[in-house]
């Protein structure tokens, strides 16, 4: 029975495998996701207890460099946790975390991420609560990998499911896309480009908190898009809500920087990762309340309603320019690489 | 803010009229098959959605202008098997080359395994890369058409003029015009008139397509890259077809001259010269059509310098790359699209790059269709 | 098959390389291949794989936009006086 459910005939595992598009889909849901019969998976699991309703998430980070401009390793594990939470409809209570460090790693590195956490930590007001450290051999590990958990409490007014998803429902975008990932490509120094660009890590939990206040009757599905982008996180939601959806492209905003660095580098904004920006499908009747909430927090002005749910029996995500034309909105199957041709 | 010499050529006014013109000029019965020789043509026609937008009487049939997609199976493995042998051996290429399968896998997956496999987004940083390792020896896995030889060619000369001898080309560097002669002189071929690849005639200019027009007698706009210049190249290409006319036309002035970059030209010259013959992915082996070093820089090329043994792998005999670019077959009308073959799992040259014409065709497929 | 994006050259700088801006984000670029061209601060070139492949001719752009922009302008005047007619 559970052996007709293993799609995943891969020989070995791939960088790919983790990029957050496709092959990872592949594996989770060919793989992982039916040894552990998880039917629903969503940033943050949901688990009841006595009256009341936990989000449980755990989150792995590996970056290159650690530092990069306008945040590190430490900042984005604390608000990538804080944020799978969020986007759980949960606000963030507690976080446990653990270090696998390679020998040789520079005190002051580690110092650096731990106040950097802490920091972090305090902005999104929630506990680092404990821990566990290990340190493996040199190059056995790049530098330092940092685990999390966390658990949120879910706010009794939200019901996100893909499956409440319908027709005419609007799309909102917190803010422009691509910032995060074109940062780390750009601090990896391959390219020798440069641009006054920095991450755009956030915690978001104080938009998620101001729209669920606002239009929580409406609110039915969140995500933050982050690796395998906007792109990756729509098709996701075509997907699971069994419906098409059209964005207008002129409304996706794209700060000038990483526009002219996916021109450069082929790239595609859609593909690019996130790490403060959120995806939130909001009823018709409800979408302008819950845009108004989050335009009023400080950080939000520039969300947008970016699009529209359809039903068609084709689960896709189109995207319309202003003369017109429309493309579809694929997903990746590894990380975004820069092209020439 | 507004990109220059981008955004304009988006004007949603300016394509709505020359859209317009189209529609007014084309007749119901007319058909006419148009190759887009460049990848890049392939990508925009997609990515703008301009497929949709123009009459139904007008077909575009995705040309070889891909030269991660041509690249012959086994090239990308002898290369790193190199790299792989020789743990002083640094690969470099292109971010487009990271994902092109081999036979043990992908430069990626190589690199993924311990392999010293480095991304570049220019030939000289590869060059850099040589500099600032001399106890490795790098190799540059070069790819293009000839807008990106002439920038190899001045790599190969910089490391001639600075003595660095732990840099290495493997060349896989094509020629555009040979190609789609090869492609005419194919039986069944099914071609009206070919849209020019604009950036590799920045390089060469317009008259190496004379022949094309001349002798074959099929009219070719070399044209931009932007949806306003797209158009603007059909508009200019259907007029020509309507008047029976077969001429080289340049739609995309304002970076192409006819006579090309005539120091481009010099350079690629100076360094390179032509190979008798030319495997390419699905075509076949095509003479005269790719670039090799020069043999008085024969120091800086990685197929004299390692011993490369030749992998040839046999390819699918049911992929029918060949008919789709030859335009009698559309690339979902393949025996292995979408089935063996995806962008995924590539079989046939065309799913590879992504802009390879089946690869477009796969990722927006459904873009086309309503809601 | 080869991408290419216009720059604005915001430097000159030795060894016949240049520093460009695409939309704020800056690169050097090598332009040996345009040299002949008589480079200047504030022109705009095609760049592709870190190599100045030419200059943009503002002229030319600026012509081909004016030429789509007077597409079917006869038509529209002959569509006027045909629509005086009827009244």
């Amino acid at each position: 029975m559970l052996k007709e459910k293993i799609a995943f005939r891969e020989p070995t595992i791939q960088l790919a495998h983790g990029a957050g598009g496709k092959a990872s889909r592949r594996l989770i849901e060919g793989l992982l996701a039916p040894y552990l019969n998880v039917s629903e998976l969503n940033d943050a699991a949901y688990v009841q207890i006595d009256q009341a309703q936990i989000a449980f998430t755990a989150d792995s980070f590996v970056v290159n460099p650690l530092r990069f401009p306008g945040g590190s390793i430490g900042e984005l594990a604390i608000n990538g946790t804080v944020n799978d939470l969020a986007m759980g409809g949960a606000k963030p209570l507690a976080i446990v975390t653990t270090f696998i460090i390679e020998a040789g790693l520079e005190t002051e590195i580690l110092e650096a991420e731990i106040k950097a956490m802490h920091e972090a930590a305090e902005k999104a007001n929630v506990a680092i609560v404990g821990g566990d450290t290990k340190v493996v051999e040199h190059q056995k590990a790049d530098k330092l990998f940092i685990t999390t958990a966390g658990i949120g409490l879910v706010d009794s007014r939200v019901n996100l499911s893909a499956g409440r998803v319908k027709q005419g429902d609007k799309i909102i975008l917190s803010g422009p896309i691509g910032d995060h990932g074109i940062t780390i490509l750009f601090a990896r120094g391959e390219l020798d480009l440069e641009a006054n660009i920095k991450t755009d890590t956030r915690a978001v939990w104080p938009f998620v908190s101001k729209l669920i206040d606002a239009a929580a009757p409406g609110l039915k599905w969140m995500r933050d898009p982050t690796r395998g982008g906007m792109a990756t996180a729509l098709n996701e939601l075509a997907r699971d809500a069994k419906v098409a959806i059209m964005l207008e492209e002129e409304a996706i905003l794209v700060n000038p920087e990483v526009r002219g660095a996916c021109e450069i580098l082929g790239l595609d904004p859609m593909h690019i990762a996130n790490e403060g920006q959120f995806i939130a499908v909001v009823s018709e009747e409800y979408a302008d309340t819950a845009l108004k909430a989050i335009q009023q927090v400080p950080g939000g002005e520039q969300a947008a309603i970016i699009g529209e749910v359809f039903e068609s029996d084709r689960h896709i995500v189109l995207s319309r320019s202003s003369y017109g034309g429309t493309r579809a909105i694929d997903m990746l199957v590894g990380d975004p690489l820069p092209r020439i041709c | 803010m507004k990109m220059r010499f981008v955004d304009e050529f988006r004007n949603p006014e300016l394509i709505r009229k020359t859209l317009d013109e189209i529609e007014r000029i084309i007749e119901p019965d007319d058909h006419f098959r148009i190759m887009e020789a460049c990848g890049g043509h392939t990508y925009s026609i997609f990515h703008f959605g301009l497929q949709e937008l123009l009459p139904k009487n007008i077909e575009f049939i995705h040309g070889p202008g891909c030269p991660v997609c041509v690249l012959p199976p086994g090239r990308v493995d002898e290369g790193l098997e190199i790299a792989s042998k020789n743990s002083d051996v640094i690969f470099t290429a292109f971010g487009d080359v990271m994902r092109v399968p081999g036979k043990k896998g992908s430069p990626l997956n190589y690199k993924a395994m311990g392999t010293d496999v480095r991304m570049i987004y220019s030939p000289l940083d590869a060059l850099n890369i040589a500099m600032k390792n001399p106890d490795k020896k790098v190799i540059l896995f070069a790819i293009g058409f000839e807008t990106t030889a002439p920038s190899t060619a001045i790599t190969v000369l910089k490391a001639k003029e600075l003595d660095i001898d732990n840099f290495f080309v493997y060349s896989n560097h094509v020629k555009i015009v040979p190609v789609l002669k090869s492609i005419l002189d194919q039986p069944n071929m099914r071609i009206d008139g070919f849209i020019g690849p604009g950036h590799a005639s920045v390089v060469i200019g317009a008259h190496p397509y004379e022949t094309i027009a001349k002798e074959y007698k099929k009219p070719v706009v070399i044209s931009g890259f932007e949806p306003l210049d797209l158009l603007q190249s059909i508009l200019m290409l259907i007029k020509q077809l309507k008047n029976g006319e077969s001429k080289v036309e340049i739609q995309y002035k304002r970076v192409v001259m006819e006579g090309g970059n005539v120091s481009a030209l010099e350079i690629m010259n100076q360094v390179f010269e032509d190979r008798p013959a030319f495997e390419w992915r699905g075509l076949g082996a095509i003479q005269n059509s790719a670039l090799k070093l020069k043999p008085e820089f024969s120091k800086w090329d990685a197929e004299v310098q390692f011993n490369v043994e030749k992998i040839t792998i046999e390819e699918n005999k049911d992929a029918q790359c060949g008919e789709v670019l030859k335009g009698m077959l559309k690339p979902n009308q393949c025996k292995l699209f979408g089935k063996v073959c995806t962008p995924d799992n590539p079989v046939g040259a065309l799913m590879v790059s992504s802009e390879g014409a089946c690869a477009t065709y796969y990722n927006h497929l459904y873009s086309t269709m309503s809601l | 098959m080869c991408l290419a994006i216009p720059g604005k050259i915001i430097e000159l700088l030795d060894d016949n390389l240049a520093m460009i801006d695409v939309s704020g984000v800056r690169r050097k670029v090598n332009i040996s291949l345009i040299k002949h061209e008589n480079v200047q601060v504030d022109d705009w070139v095609l760049i592709h794989v870190g190599f100045a492949m030419n200059k943009i001719s503002e002229e030319q752009a600026k012509e081909q936009l004016q030429l789509l922009a007077e597409i079917g302008e006869e038509q529209e005047a002959l569509a006027e006086v045909k629509g005086y007619q009827f009244e």
